[in-house]
């Protein structure tokens, strides 16, 4: 059969499976060119600066860029336990020099004694002697700068500059997991009583999902309530669910602050009911128990609204289907009901556990100190510390157990189960 | 609701059960907006019920918080609110058209890498805040934009977009593209056939979507607080500041108002979305 005979020709005498194609390709790029502006705005704003938030979170290229000379010479040092050659003493004086020159000196100083503890008097030391012109540059550098301190006749602060040679570290991602490089390279823990990081890692996952459970256990009844109930009644309760979904997260979070104080409403009904004293009355506030409580009332409507999507569309004959082949209600609502109710039920928890382990304003007004999440802290580093590389480090572990959630709900769920309202 | 008569009588009891959990849960969910109303017209400076509010005293409620916000001389409430608005304002209308575009061009059959490009698009929404925060702070302070309006904007756009391109996309669905051809083979072109046939047509989910963009920009407050300066305060950085130091009664007479004005976007949002749901001829 050859292809000539068979050929189908439009009237402009073009092959019509070549005129398709233009078509097709025509069509193709109008509708790129209609994602493009927003695509091209969300990528210059938004997906560079994250990529711009690694680079920063790896990016040690300070010290490098400062000691060019020290480190091409400690390229020939070879014995490590020993202590430098001449030229190392001398490539860091030459360096050291043109940094004072430039008052430079002290960001080094600084820099370094965050790798070894003692470095910025060491430096402040020779910074002096530099500027009282007490070296003498055709000596031995060696001998005049040991000679300065005892320090720098230990060969360990000299292995700690070698350390900072590397333009690219992953030190932050180990400082954000309690862990450090340790003097001869390896991975070392953090002592255990400043172990603060892991502690507060747990202590996001822990409130993220209790949350994400809250939020299930409260949200499934009333979704299925809304999802069955006749119309008139149902819009009328779905107000209960949507009108805090619009409010200001500020607003509702204010509400719990009235609410849950020693003096406020639910301490009142406590007493009322004779839960606890009225001299005994329990601190709900500014602890976990706030924390929870807000989160879950804040959150819950992300977990409603899906659910009753899903709901929605479960036709109630199937249920008396099941009922009328033999199964008692139970049986009925765990073998029909239920299973079919699982998309909205990834959907529900996962936006919930998403959203609660970003968390920063609720846990940071009503948690008080053992409700900050890691949000916090990256936020108390952003505007506080300005160690900016570490909290975009302390981001990016955070974005990529996010992603991590997010790949696995898809391959379990799919994504295009999410719905808004 | 109401049972069949030949329900067992445990079964009884776990319906009544159910209804007492979902009573607890509307009432958990719904009561706390309530608090804050009768307090704001509290006549006295404390955050509880007054002996006097308890008996239902006229004294004991006065609009004092409310005349504070308005004229109390130290109050930024007045700066902040029109900071609010025009921010969430242009950055609604920046979300709408981007999103819009760019949700008619996912919607083509032809469109290529859709599930890349979906996934991009809507990355802000998923992304926790903080990161976002972090990264969109990176870029505006390069581009010399933080502290401005229009770094605001800009990282409210980011923010809203993605809440335009799903609703536009869902109303696009159940769309018939035989209609634009039909304006089409009348001899429309094609900013004619989008001005006259869809726009109105997918106009209920450009509006929902667009609400939610607005609400997304009024009530931000963690990128906001990276970029903000003392000119570019907003209701939420004034909030944020006032509960974290001390909960006065003039806070509470703010919250009141944008609880009416979160009633007024549900109702708006809710008509929008029934006569979507009406043209687009979903049956209910």
């Amino acid at each position: 059969m050859s292809s000539e005979t068979k050929q189908i020709l439009t009237t402009d005498g073009i092959p019509l499976e070549v005129s398709l194609k233009k078509a097709e390709k025509k069509n193709k790029i109008k509708a790129f060119l209609l994602v493009a502006p927003l695509l091209l705005f969300l990528v210059i704003t938004y997906i560079f600066p994250i990529g711009d938030m690694f680079m920063r979170s790896v990016d040690d290229r300070m010290v490098t860029n400062m000691l060019p000379k020290t480190f091409k010479a400690m390229e020939k040092w070879e014995n490590l336990d020993e202590l430098p050659p001449e030229e190392v003493y001398r490539g860091f004086y030459e360096d050291y020099k043109l940094l004072a020159e430039n008052q430079q000196h002290g960001k080094l100083g600084q820099r370094l004694n965050k790798e070894k503890n003692g470095f910025n008097t060491i430096t402040k030391k020779l910074f002096r002697q530099i500027k009282r012109k007490k070296i003498d540059e055709s000596a031995s550098l060696k001998e005049q700068i040991n000679k300065l301190h005892k320090r720098w006749r230990d060969v360990e602060y000299w292995q700690a500059i070698k350390r900072t040679a590397p333009p690219y570290t992953a030190s932050k991602y180990l400082k954000g997991m309690d862990m450090y490089f340790a003097a001869d390279g390896s991975i070392a823990q953090v002592d255990e009583d400043r172990r603060i990081h892991r502690i507060l890692w747990l202590r996001t996952l822990e409130i993220a999902f209790f949350v994400t459970l809250f939020c299930f256990f409260m949200g499934y009844p009333i979704a299925h309530l809304l999802a069955t109930l006749p119309m008139k009644y149902s819009n009328l309760l779905m107000i209960c669910v949507l009108l805090p979904f619009w409010t200001s997260l500020l607003v509702r979070t204010a509400s719990w602050m009235i609410l849950l104080q020693q003096q406020g409403i639910v301490n009142d009904f406590f007493v009322m009911i004779g839960l606890v004293a009225d001299d005994n009355r329990p601190e709900m506030m500014y602890n976990k128990v706030g924390t929870y409580v807000a989160m879950t009332q804040i959150l819950l409507p992300f977990m409603v609204l899906p659910l009753y999507s899903v709901m929605k569309t479960i036709s109630p004959s199937l249920m008396r289907a099941g009922k009328s082949l033999g199964g008692t209600p139970f049986v009925a609502f765990w073998k029909v009901y239920f299973p079919l109710t699982i998309p909205g039920i990834g959907a529900g928890c996962l936006l919930v556990f998403i959203l609660a382990i970003g968390y920063y304003i609720t846990p940071a007004l009503v948690g008080g100190a053992s409700g900050t999440l890691i949000s916090n802290q990256i936020a108390f580093h952003m505007k506080t510390t300005l160690d900016w590389s570490f909290a975009s480090a302390m981001g990016l572990m955070l974005l990529t157990g996010v992603l991590v959630i997010y790949w696995i709900y898809n391959k379990l769920v799919g994504v295009d189960n999410i719905k808004l309202g | 609701m109401a049972l069949p008569s030949y329900t067992e009588t445990r079964y009884r009891i776990w319906h009544y059960i159910y209804i007492a959990i979902c009573t607890f849960v509307f009432f958990f969910l719904i009561a706390p907006l309530f608090v804050i109303f009768p307090l704001s017209f509290n006549a006295e400076e404390f955050l509880v019920f007054s002996e006097g509010m308890k008996n239902l005293d006229p004294d004991a409620f006065s609009l004092r918080w409310y005349k504070d916000m308005i004229y109390g001389t130290k109050n930024p409430w007045g700066l902040a609110a029109k900071n609010s608005f025009i921010i969430a304002i242009f950055a609604t209308i920046g979300s709408i058209i981007l999103g819009t575009l760019a949700a008619l061009g996912l919607s083509s059959r032809h469109m290529p890498y859709k599930g890349l490009i979906m996934a991009t698009l809507i990355s802000p929404m998923i992304v926790p805040l903080i990161i976002s925060g972090v990264a969109i702070f990176f870029f505006m302070a390069k581009a010399g934009l933080a502290a401005t309006h229009t770094g605001i904007v800009l990282a409210h756009i980011i923010l809203g977009t993605p809440f335009v391109v799903i609703t536009v996309t869902a109303t696009l669905s159940g769309f018939d593209h035989s209609v634009t051809r039909a304006a089409a083979s009348l001899g429309s072109n094609p900013v004619n056939t989008f001005m006259k046939i869809t726009l109105p047509l997918i106009l209920p989910g450009v509006i929902s979507g667009g609400l939610f963009a607005f609400v997304t920009s009024f009530d931000e407050v963690v990128v906001v607080l990276f970029l903000a300066g003392l000119e570019n305060t907003t209701i939420p950085i004034q909030m944020w500041t006032g509960l974290r130091e001390q909960l006065s009664p003039t806070i509470l007479a703010v919250a009141t108002c944008l609880i009416l004005l979160s009633t007024l976007i549900l109702v708006t949002a809710e008509l929008l979305r029934r006569r979507s749901e009406r043209l687009r001829g979903i049956n209910r």
